[in-house]
């Protein structure tokens, strides 16, 4: 998420072609350290405030009992983040016991190609049961579900998105600013579609740019992105060409990066965009709401479902095969994860949608609850439900370069530099350089 | 007799050009050969990583290098990287040289030479990526640069600047440009310190003008220094990579039309493919070692 | 009499092409601090205020992102600024040395296989440093050199594109005929390249350092592979340390703080090498 912010190259790619040596064995007790592999300090700050028993003995240092714990922080710019871990992942077997990896972090991205590798361990080697953590939502245990049906990361936060409207544009669109109404004007994608006219027509575009709705699309697909070796574009996916092609020549939306000076103009009302696609975290701390004049500062925006549910960010633990400490990996997954009493810490303290059912469900009900940036609404009831809706079963480990790879060949079409099967020519190129077993 | 006992002196202090060469040598050989000649194998190989999951390395003989050749993407990267290289380069080289020009011609006596000196180099200080952010900030749709234009009349709507084969190559060429054409200069005025003084003064007393000092005296002096910015300038051009791989998020937009060599090789490094990066990088090899030879060779005849 | 007339042709020319060459001058230097100025300008803007794109004047948060910086990222910029310092100065002092040596070895002496020599490193010149970097970080790790600086400051000794220089650079400016002259003065090989030779490349080591030293330090790639440790690390880890933060901290008022921060000694070590190519340039011209 954030780490795409402007510059998000992927130039990745180090450390030479050694042979995985093979599978290491299965988790040990009773090592002294205790190896964490991240590419910020969130994990960090929410383990130093919320973990008991962990001291803080230095900014990359600390103690839970008598073992250490080691935070090694490579920040993702350039796939740093990930070559890094790879290298140390595929030395893993041969490392000395206080050198080898013990937690490492993913985002949902690039989920798959650890989940399903045999470097990370099953939740259940680690003695954790289905009902210990039974109270999170499905969603965040298929993301990291490898291809044998085996859960093998957990995360404390919940990302169910949801669609953020300009409620001055609505009233003065359609006339009113209620969510159960506009979501009648964007239920489902023909309904956005057809509603982008009228937008358009006062003056408005419907969203920021197309990478905006591709999310949401991709999100809710019904096949992978590869089947038996080949390439398969799924029909959703199609959907989107088509619908962001229609509206892109209409002059409705952009196609610009996210993140980009053009992306973020929608902020404030002179930008004239109509909806963001977003979760809580991207209204609550991405959309400038603390910058006078924005319409976030001013309680401008609504929130409703939108025509499908989908997810964007969230920070999964993982614990690497071979590790020398996996009670307090066990230990630390549940609490992070599925203590209910740390998880409303959480809330309370970090302002995140936290991956536990009856923590957020109390929340939601909450009356006093309210976003004052969403204009007074409580959209927790929101996200829970569009959480529930979510079925992430098409997820491979293919996602992270072919959602990429695609949304930026499909520019080229949308912008008219190329033609509908020029752009496929070269998505078809572009992931079979990244993936050269495929085929199309 | 004498000669020979010359002769051998000479031999004798001959062995200290291998002392002198040997920690060039030495660290050559432990950090930079061991590396090339893994690279160059691993061009006979299939050899790449999906995921975690190694693939090969299986000998494969040369069929990196025909699949590389039968796709004629490869050239469509050289002919970007070279359109790209000169429309940066032409500007750069004569900027340069008519800066070096100036600030060594006696007769202009120009005020403020040395803070003129020292802002030259400056852009190259700011890292490649701050500064295509700041190209970004600036270029983008709704950005400064589209809001003049629009404001002078020049353009009805906002110019799509990154979705544009011409504009996106040229930015790519303004940004080289202001990042090089100050080292360039400063080479050239570095260069020019070995000129003897005294020639120019008995130019300006024969009463030569400045053009003539320039081309009769200045640029043959400097060939050796123009040799190696032609050179390392051509080498530099067909590696260009960071300026085009951040401005265009790495995709070469729009459809590839600025998408370099390298650019291309880090495609495939992404996968860990240093069977077809090997191979690719050998092909590069050959191009820019043949390339500068033919430059070094044309240019060391002219100076005999 | 010819001799006054070409006089007064050029008195007459002289105004205004002196002219043209402030414009040219004036322009060319709007355009090289024109980007200090924006990176300035978004210094002193708040994350929020900079959503709104760009503004030509500066705000007021200048202080706030840097006392942010200093606190809230809890990031070690003062040890990535001694350890940025470190590596480019080590690196720009054996770089430029031991090129000249190098180049001084091929220049000055007769051996066997020099021209093979010579040609070879012009050859490994044209090799991409981005596929070797790959075999590189790997054989720092076998070499056990991971977390230590020496894999990024003592590779420099084998530099082909600065001996390249220096060699073309003798070509000009170091007569075989002083070193001669040395010789006969008794003096040994070793001090006459020392006390002879690299003084009298002074102008060509500036450059040549200044060009590595603002290499290595603007390299983020190697050095983010190599360095783990959190005393280690160089600027440009930190930079993209504050890039890559969570959507809580992100915040791009610190990194452009941040990036400004990283330039100020840079450009501090530019003016003190740069004295040496401005001066002697200055030397070269006749008057001033």
């Amino acid at each position: 998420m954030k780490k795409k912010v402007l510059c998000a190259l992927l130039v990745a790619a180090m450390a030479a072609g050694t042979l995985a040596g093979c599978t290491g064995s299965g988790a040990t007790d009773g090592g002294k350290v205790l190896n964490i592999y991240c590419w910020n300090d969130e994990f960090q700050r929410r383990i130093t405030d919320h973990y008991p028993g962990y001291e803080e003995v230095d900014e990359t240092t600390g103690k839970i009992g008598d073992v250490t714990v080691k935070w090694s922080i490579t920040p993702n710019q350039n796939g740093a983040y990930q070559e890094n871990l790879d290298s140390a992942l595929l030395k893993q077997d041969d490392a000395k016991a206080d050198d080898k990896v013990d937690i490492f972090l993913i985002e949902a991205d690039y989920a798959l190609k650890y989940v399903d590798s045999e470097y990370t361990m099953a939740i259940e080697d680690l003695g954790i049961t289905s009902s210990d953590i039974s109270d999170q939502y499905t969603y965040t245990q298929d993301i990291a579900t490898d291809s044998e049906g085996k859960l093998k990361g957990l995360t404390w936060q919940g990302c169910p998105g949801v669609l953020f409207y300009n409620r001055a544009a609505a009233k003065e669109i359609f006339g009113t600013d209620d969510p159960a109404e506009v979501q009648e004007y964007v239920k489902d994608w023909d309904t956005f579609v057809k509603t982008a006219e009228t937008v358009k027509e006062k003056g408005y575009s419907m969203v920021s740019s197309v990478n905006d709705t591709y999310r949401v699309y991709s999100n809710n697909v019904t096949s992978k992105w590869v089947v038996d070796g080949k390439i398969n574009i799924d029909e959703n996916i199609m959907k989107w060409v088509e619908d962001s092609k229609k509206m892109v020549d209409a002059g409705q939306t952009g196609t610009h990066a996210l993140w980009s000076d053009d992306w973020s103009k929608g902020f404030y009302p002179e930008g004239k965009v109509f909806c963001y696609f977003g979760p809580a975290w991207l209204v609550n701390f991405s959309m400038a709401a603390d910058q006078e004049g924005s319409i976030g500062n001013q309680g401008g925006w609504g929130a409703t479902e939108g025509p499908q549910g989908f997810f964007w960010g969230g920070t999964w633990i993982c614990a690497a095969k071979g590790t020398d400490n996996a009670s307090e990996i066990k230990d630390i997954m549940l609490k992070m994860t599925a203590d209910e009493e740390i998880m409303k810490g959480i809330v309370v303290k970090d302002d995140d949608f936290v991956n536990n059912k009856p923590a957020m469900e109390a929340m939601a009900e909450d009356s006093s609850y309210s976003s004052k940036i969403l204009g007074g609404q409580n959209p927790l009831s929101m996200y829970c439900a569009a959480v529930e809706t979510l079925d992430l079963s098409n997820l491979s480990a293919y996602d992270f370069g072919c959602n990429e790879t695609f949304q930026n060949a499909m520019k080229n079409y949308f912008d008219g530099n190329a033609t509908l099967d020029e752009a496929l020519d070269l998505f078809y190129k572009a992931v079979k350089e990244k993936y050269p077993e495929l085929t199309y | 007799m004498a000669k020979e006992q010359a002769k051998r002196k000479v031999v004798r202090y001959n062995k200290w050009g291998y002392i002198f060469l040997a920690p060039f040598a030495i660290v050559y050989l432990i950090f930079h050969l061991i590396p090339l000649i893994t690279t160059i194998g691993n061009s006979f190989f299939e050899n790449y990583r999906s995921g975690l999951k190694q693939i090969g390395p299986t000998f494969i003989g040369l069929d990196n290098f025909i699949e590389l050749f039968s796709n004629p993407d490869i050239w469509l990267y050289t002919k970007n990287t070279l359109i790209m290289w000169i429309l940066g380069f032409v500007p750069q080289i004569i900027v340069s040289l008519l800066l070096a020009a100036w600030f060594s011609d006696p007769s202009l006596r120009l005020k403020g030479q040395r803070f003129f000196k020292t802002v030259i180099y400056l852009p190259n200080l700011i890292m490649a990526s701050a500064f295509a952010m700041l190209f970004f900030t600036l270029f983008s749709d709704g950005g400064p640069i589209n809001s003049i234009l629009i404001q002078l009349g020049i353009l009805e709507e906002p110019f799509k600047f990154m979705s544009n084969t011409w504009s996106v190559r040229s930015l790519v060429a303004i940004m080289n440009f202001l990042m090089w054409f100050g080292n360039t200069t400063i080479l050239l005025m570095a260069g020019m310190m070995g000129i003897d003084t005294s020639l120019f003064e008995a130019a300006e007393v024969d009463g030569a003008t400045s053009t003539q000092v320039f081309w009769r005296i200045t640029l043959p002096l400097l060939r050796p220094i123009l040799v190696y910015v032609l050179i390392t300038s051509l080498i530099g051009g067909l590696q260009m990579f960071d300026v085009p791989q951040i401005l265009t998020n790495g995709e070469g937009e729009p459809m590839r039309t600025s998408m370099t060599l390298i650019m291309y090789l880090n495609k495939h490094l992404f996968s860990k493919n240093y069977g077809m990066a090997g191979a690719l990088s050998v092909i590069l090899f050959f191009i820019t070692g043949a390339l500068s030879l033919l430059v070094y060779k044309i240019s060391d005849k002219k100076n005999k | 009499m010819g001799f006054k007339k070409k006089e007064t042709k050029k008195g007459l020319n002289i105004h205004v092409r002196r002219f043209i060459c402030y414009v040219v001058l004036i322009l060319i230097t709007f355009f090289c601090l024109f980007w200090f100025y924006i990176l300035f300008i978004n210094a002193t803007r708040s994350h929020g205020e900079m959503t709104r794109g760009f503004t030509p004047f500066p705000s007021t948060h200048l202080l706030e992102n840097w006392h942010n910086l200093l606190t809230e990222s809890k990031l070690p910029i003062w040890n990535g600024l001694i350890n940025s310092l470190i590596i480019s100065t080590f690196t720009a002092a054996l770089c430029t040395y031991f090129s000249t040596m190098t180049a001084y070895a091929i220049h000055a002496y007769n051996f066997k296989f020099k021209n093979a020599i010579f040609t070879f490193i012009l050859m490994i010149m044209t090799i991409p440093s981005q596929v070797t970097a790959l075999g590189f970080v790997q054989l720092v790790d076998t070499m056990h050199l991971d977390d230590t600086f020496i894999p990024l400051i003592v590779p420099s000794i084998a530099a082909p594109v600065t001996f390249f220089y220096m060699k073309q650079y003798m070509e000009n400016s170091l007569p075989l005929s002083l070193i001669e002259a040395a010789r006969i003065d008794g003096s040994g090989e070793f001090h006459t390249f020392n006390s002879i030779v690299v003084p009298l490349m002074k102008p060509a080591i500036a450059v040549q350092a200044i060009f590595s030293f603002v290499n290595s330090w603007n390299n983020y790639f190697t050095p983010a592979l190599i360095l783990h440790e959190r005393e280690m690390k160089t600027l440009p880890i930190l930079i993209a340390e504050l890039r890559s933060a969570d959507w809580l901290k992100f915040d791009m008022g610190q990194v452009y703080v941040m990036i400004a921060f990283s330039i100020f000694p840079v450009i501090l070590v530019y003016l003190f090498l740069s004295k040496y190519i401005v001066q002697g340039v200055a030397l070269g011209s006749i008057k001033e």
